[in-house]
């Protein structure tokens, strides 16, 4: 693999992260202030899309930044997986950030600044795990990004904020400090590196049950990831005002401990490996029972957040269970996940934000009839279920595709089965919400005339994802194309 | 001035400063703080030019008045005391410009006395470090002792007592350690570290000098506060004036961890404590058990600073079993924890010492609001804590992969599971810290039953915010160097022969 030395990675992280003092600097005029996070969102995915080419030409950009511990290094190696998930946390960024203003000055949130800052912060790391070439630097960034979202989790300062942020905490830290860093350790200490390396670097190292364990160890030490039964932080999060749920929790924060531990799998045990030791089982078994579940779960709940929370949780592992099919269309199926639902995940969360704002209204009980006074609103809600239900005319569809062919491909038919389940559990809790916001009867209808869309900032980024959304189904590229190169990178 | 009398000199400038100091006392107090300084920034220079000088030419042996050993007091700086040199002569400066205005609302009345007895304790400390001699040590170690029981017990109410039981229980130490050297002395005939290392293998069957060796062990333990050997360190570093808390919490058991250090691999050696004696698997047992009792201890207070050193007697669990796993990673992290914990003591403790400025206490409810009242404090506390927890790129992070690469090398997985936990423990305890901080608004505790409105806290003196911010800053620098400190400084500290 060809690879050329450029400082953009770092620049990519830095961006947002230097833009955190002028955002303090500009508290006083909150449009300065949000002038300068666009800024820094637009220069962020400048920089990540200019190093594009480059990884479809399949180069790979390399920047070391410092030897922190003898022979390990905080470096960062842009890669074909890296950078689908750079695009689309960087991109999102910027449709967020909009959203972020219309939704928070559409309630009058306190502490705005604050606000602004953690998520340049976040935004930082999460390009931090992107583009680590290590373990320790994935591990770097992980940990920053786990600290910088308590601020935003328990934004609103009150007693829940603060039992949620002690939940999200347990799981997150507990995780990665008890499970994730000792599974670093034993792997460095068998490998004697942390380098991610195309095939991984334990094969011929130990035993397949010292490894089993580590691979345990890491899957649910990455608690981002919300495999169950680490998964109930991600509903007690969604305390937080909804950017942040839309942005953190369905993209950034939860992707990150997806994209963690696809990284481990390929890059630190490697394909080759889990085939020998038949690992996949193991991975498949723990991804289904948490898809299934979660959408189970989804089904009874009330509140529309809590509902886009369990239903991530069973997205989330999709990803995962990708991987755990072992076979290049699964492979590819999961890592095209990564970016479908992230855009229609997003849209959904938006939309549940739009529908707050506009009418203080949280559970689905009380959204009947909104589909006539919020009919934008509604009209991109109906289309993001449908892309996270995997049916056309939506990119969801893509990736739920590849992973039915892969699935086949590795013959595990099983999986056909628990993904086809899936799909229509999905279609169950979300159809009934779209089908009783239009048709209603009027005398039923639970929204005055009066009651109308959400401000333009909050409406417009939502109509965007849910376009961009459709628009997948007829254009994967360019992140079908890099999940293929991923893909054929490591299974030749 | 010549870098050939930098060991003798970062220990006289101030231990004559501090004759200066108490005459110029008399006539104004407002000269002792600069005067310290000043000795102080000499001492720091001295220490990091003899480092910088080890690292270039090797270990230095300077005779003091010329006297040859082992007739002569010798000092002997190599990498790992250079490195604690360094370390304890800075947070000594660092310190003192912090203490300025929290002495002067502690301790109005004894300003030139808390200095004068201020340096003598940092001539005392780095006495004991740069010393080659086992009993020139031993006064150095009593002259750093009867000074911070004097600093110890001039605080709070109830620190007279507190100091008294530390008096008692410091003695004790300091008497099996004379005691010990003793022992060595009797069958030896020497005093002189390196001497006496030359001495000692043939007598390593001996049991006198078995029970030497734990004598001066177990008086080190006691000085260093390692469990069950604690008792004395809470209360001690509860009710201290700040200013004393913040010099003595991160040096005193560093230093006897230095002390430790030096006795098993320079007096004695590295075959003798791990192969000769077969007591190092129950000191490991005993590291686990001070990690684990020191943060469960911690988990139950209410006061904000007694938690803290509870935490210290956690750390010296991770020190002293880093060592006694007896391989390199393992001791790489004691040593690196040394300089990383120093650190991080201090910035808790500097935060403590702010708290107890502006709120008048250091219970939980006095940390109420303070995020929105003192955020600059309370960014430079978070720093503090994200190194205790072992978040990277702090230095905390650093010392503890080292550790845990250690357990995992000599495959002692309770040891391991004990550094995990104790770190998932210090998340709790500061996040609790953290949410009262953050979540809770600013009350008054003095306003009730008058009539006046409480005054709104504010921001810290500049004089305070600006030391503990160096020290928060360190944190992350010291973090990134890491492999630098460990390449130059402390792979060879580690004696030849482990693994």
């Amino acid at each position: 693999m060809e690879t050329i030395t450029s400082i953009k990675p770092l620049l990519a992280v830095l961006v947002s992260l230097s833009a955190v003092p002028i955002l303090v600097t500009s508290n006083r005029i909150p449009n300065v202030r949000e002038a300068w996070t666009f800024v820094a969102a637009v220069v962020k995915f400048l920089i990540v899309v200019s190093m594009l080419p480059t990884v479809l030409n399949g180069i790979e950009i390399v920047y070391t930044v410092a030897e922190v511990i003898p022979g390990l290094a905080i470096k960062f190696r842009v890669d074909a997986l890296g950078m689908l998930f750079a695009l689309v946390s960087s991109s999102l960024w910027i449709i967020t950030s909009a959203y972020s203003i219309g939704y928070m000055r559409g309630l009058k949130e306190h502490s705005q600044t604050r606000y602004f800052c953690y998520f340049a912060v976040c935004l930082s790391a999460t390009i931090g795990v992107a583009f680590s070439a290590n373990l320790l630097t994935l591990y770097l960034f992980y940990e920053i990004l786990s600290l910088a979202t308590y601020p935003l989790v328990t934004h609103h300062q009150d007693p829940e904020a603060r039992k949620s942020g002690r939940k999200y905490l347990l799981y997150i830290v507990g995780g990665s400090i008890g499970l994730a860093l000792p599974a670093m350790l034993i792997s460095y200490n068998l490998a004697g590196t942390l380098e991610f390396a195309k095939q991984g670097f334990l094969p011929g190292t130990a035993s397949s049950s010292l490894l089993v364990v580590v691979l345990i160890m890491f899957i649910f030490g990455f608690a981002k990831a919300a495999i169950m039964p680490f998964h109930s932080w991600l509903p007690a999060a969604m305390v937080a005002p909804t950017p942040v749920s839309a942005l953190l929790h369905a993209v950034a924060v939860v992707k990150v401990g997806v994209f963690s531990i696809v990284r481990v799998l390929t890059g630190v045990f490697g394909t080759d490996l889990l085939v020998s030791f038949d690992f996949g089982g193991i991975i498949i078994t723990i991804c289904c029972v948490t898809i299934l579940l979660g959408s189970l779960i989804a089904l009874s709940q009330d509140g529309l957040k809590r509902l886009l929370a369990f239903s991530t949780i069973a997205q989330l592992s999709y990803i995962v269970l990708g991987i755990g099919l072992l076979s290049p269309k699964g492979l590819t199926g999961g890592m095209l996940h990564i970016a479908m639902h992230a855009f229609g995940k997003i849209t959904l969360f938006f939309c549940a934000g739009a529908i707050f704002v506009a009418t203080g209204k949280k559970n689905i009980s009380e959204m009947i009839g909104i589909g006539r006074r919020m009919p934008v609103t509604m009209g991109a809600f109906f289309i993001a279920a449908l892309s996270i239900t995997g049916v056309p005319p939506c990119g969801g569809f893509w990736s739920k595709w590849y992973l039915l062919l892969g699935s086949l491909e590795a013959d595990q038919m099983a999986v056909v089965v628990v993904l086809l389940g899936s799909s229509f559990l999905n279609a169950c809790y979300f159809m009934p919400i779209v089908y009783k916001a239009f048709f209603c009867k009027p005398e039923d209808a639970l929204f005055e005339n009066k009651v109308q869309e959400a401000p333009a900032f909050c409406v417009v980024p939502l109509v965007i994802t849910a376009v961009i959304s459709v628009v997948f189904l007829f254009f994967p590229e360019p992140f079908l194309k890099l999940a293929t190169m991923t893909v054929s990178s490591i299974m030749g | 001035m010549s870098s050939a009398q930098f060991p003798i000199l970062l220990v006289a400038v101030p231990l004559l400063s501090a004759f200066i100091l108490n005459i110029a006392g008399w006539f104004n107090k407002k000269y002792c703080l600069p005067i310290v300084i000043v000795a102080l920034v000499g001492s720091v220079y001295a220490s990091f030019g003899t480092l910088f000088t080890v690292l270039e030419e090797g270990t230095i042996r300077y005779r003091l008045g010329a006297w040859l050993p082992p007739f002569g007091i010798e000092y002997v700086v190599d990498h790992l005391n250079g490195l604690v040199l360094c370390i304890v002569s800075s947070v000594g400066l660092i310190t003192a410009i912090y203490s300025k205005r929290s002495v002067e609302q502690e301790l109005p009345e004894k300003v030139p006395q808390f200095y004068t007895l201020y340096i003598l304790l940092v001539t005392g400390l780095l006495g004991i470090t740069v010393t080659g001699d086992a009993f020139n040590l031993y006064v150095l170690l009593e002259i750093a002792a009867l000074t911070a029981y004097a600093l110890l017990a001039v605080g709070e109410d109830r620190a007279v007592l507190s100091s008294f039981h530390y008096v008692i229980m410091g003695t004790i130490g300091a008497c099996f350690y004379l005691l010990g050297v003793g022992f060595l002395y009797i069958k030896t005939g020497s005093l002189n570290m390196i001497d006496l290392h030359g001495l000692l293998p043939e007598l390593f069957g001996s049991n006198v000098i078995v029970v030497g060796f734990a004598m001066i062990m177990i008086g080190v333990w006691v000085k260093m506060a390692f469990f069950p050997l604690h008792g004395w360190l809470p209360n001690a570093y509860t009710y201290a004036p700040s200013a004393t808390s913040c010099l003595v919490a991160p040096l005193m058991t560093k230093v006897s961890v230095y002390v430790m250090i030096r006795i098993m691999f320079s007096v004695f050696s590295p075959e003798f404590t791990f192969e000769v004696l077969a007591f190092r698997h129950i000191i490991v047992w005993l590291a686990v058990a001070a990690i684990i009792a020191g943060s469960l201890l911690a988990l139950v207070q209410t006061d904000f600073k007694k938690m803290l050193t509870y935490v210290v007697v956690a750390e010296v669990g991770y020190m002293a079993g880093g060592v006694w796993l007896a391989n390199t990673a393992a001791i790489t992290g004691a040593i690196l924890h040394i300089l990383n914990d120093a650190l991080m003591t201090l910035c808790l403790f500097m935060t403590a010492g702010i708290i107890v400025y502006k709120t008048k206490g250091h219970q939980f409810e006095h940390l109420k609001g303070l995020y929105r009242t003192m955020p600059f404090t309370m960014t430079a506390f978070t720093v503090g804590v994200l190194s205790m927890m072992g978040v990277p790129p702090t230095c905390g992070f650093f010392s503890k992969w080292y550790l845990i690469l250690g357990a995992i090398r000599a495959e002692h997985w309770v040891f391991m599971g004990a550094l995990l936990f104790s770190s998932l423990v210090n998340a709790v305890l500061f996040f609790r810290i953290i949410e009262i901080a953050f979540f809770e608004p600013f009350t008054d505790h003095h306003a009730h039953g008058h009539d006046h409105q409480p005054e709104p806290i504010d921001e810290a003196p500049l004089s305070m915010v600006v030391p503990l911010w160096i020290v928060a800053a360190a944190l992350v620098i010291v973090g990134m160097y890491t492999s630098g400190i460990v390449t130059k400084v402390i792979q060879f500290a580690i004696p030849e022969g482990i693994v």
